[in-house]
């Protein structure tokens, strides 16, 4: 008999279900198999009831985020044989409201994302003939690594200060909008220090670290926010000595 | 919890002190601690680190030394207190505790480094 490994995943019908419950399937174990892909053989063979989001299965997309065995992952990057010899614990990500099975609502989310203005702000926008804004590679370099993040929300599962303050504006958001603040092109970085300099923004945040921890794409949220932090000291410290400044 | 116009600057000493904490506690462990206990360095002589010690450089350096981390600890540690337990009620008796703490270990070796002789 060929292998397999058990998965204990978190089935949620809101119409038939009062809660949220674990329903166990034994599924083929493959060491090329991913948790993803033990997903789609439970959807395709066992019970087509199970629903869950997914996309590009490279880790690209950030639709795929789980709690597997506790740790938000990307189910398309989470191999099974690192869960041998299971059962592999499935649920949907932390913090999140549960929409049905492993789907999670990012409504709030999304809301947070738009609250950092994350695009290029200008004072002036150049005419179409004047060109295009160039950037050398150093000024990429600045900002390229914030840049990389694929709203996979992972890094607030994992934030223990997202579970508390449900207000608190988040790693990825935070991120962001670093992202933005260090681009040569934009101008908008104190718009944003306003948005962002109280507890529901950066201050909110006590350094736990997580979010660099479980970042597929070495995003590295929690630096951005202690570079954030470090603007706003200073921007704070220059107005207590120079209360009479431009702010 | 309500964001006070003085956590820029709480978090101001909290970083110093942790840069303090993670790059020169470990020379000062690795020296005093153990090179010259141990003899891999030869120590300085009583009256050597007597003298430097008296110097007022050396005394406000130990004074960042000591004073800075005291203040990342009371940081750390309010919010291990605030969130971790999850004492939402006693957030400014935690506060004034916690910081209060550290302005006192400060004054206090303030208060022997200044007397040192
Ligand atoms: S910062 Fe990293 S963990 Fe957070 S949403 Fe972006 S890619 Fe995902
Ligand atoms: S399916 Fe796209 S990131 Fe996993």
């Amino acid at each position: 008999m060929p292998p397999t490994i058990a998965l204990d995943v978190i089935r949620y019908r809101p119409e038939q279900d009062a809660e949220p419950a674990f329903q166990t399937y034994e599924v083929p174990f493959r060491d090329d198999w991913v948790v993803l892909d033990a997903l789609n053989y439970i959807k395709d063979r066992l019970d087509g009831s199970l629903s869950f989001r997914w996309s590009c299965r490279m880790g690209v997309c950030g639709s795929c985020g789980m709690m597997v065995n506790g740790k938000p992952k990307l189910t398309c990057a989470a191999f099974l044989s690192d869960y041998l010899p299971g059962p592999v614990r499935v649920e949907p990500l932390n913090y999140f409201p549960i929409m049905r099975d492993l789907i999670v609502d990012i409504t709030d989310f999304m809301r947070k994302l738009t609250k950092v203005k994350p695009w290029i702000i200008r004072d002036q926008v150049w005419p179409l003939e004047e060109g295009e804004y160039r950037q050398t590679p150093e000024q990429l370099d600045t900002y390229k690594q914030f840049s990389q993040c694929i709203n996979c929300m992972l890094c607030y599962a994992a934030c223990p200060i997202v579970g508390l303050e449900p207000e608190f504006v988040g790693p990825a958001a935070i991120a962001l909008a670093q992202r933005y603040n260090l681009d040569s092109r934009d101008e908008a970085a104190g718009e944003r220090l306003k948005i962002l300099s109280d507890h529901a923004g950066i201050w909110g945040c006590t350094f736990v670290g997580e979010c660099t921890q479980v970042c597929p794409k070495h995003v590295d949220p929690a630096g951005a926010i202690q570079q954030f932090k470090l603007t706003a000291a200073l921007d704070a410290l220059k107005s207590f000595l120079v209360p009479w400044g431009t702010r | 919890m309500t964001t006070g116009r003085l956590t820029p600057f709480l978090w101001t000493l909290f970083s110093a002190g942790g840069t303090i904490a993670a790059f020169l506690f470990p020379v000062h462990l690795f020296l005093i601690g153990l090179a010259f206990p141990l003899g891999w360095l030869e120590a300085p002589s009583y009256e050597a680190f007597r003298l430097l010690i008296q110097h007022p450089v050396t005394r406000l350096y130990l004074f960042a030394l000591i004073s800075l981390p005291l203040f990342h600890w009371a940081h750390r540690f309010r919010y291990t207190l605030y969130d971790g337990l999850q004492l939402y009620h006693l957030t400014v008796f935690i506060a004034v505790l916690c910081y209060g703490a550290a302005l006192g270990g400060s004054a206090a070796a303030a208060y022997m480094l200044w007397n040192l002789r």
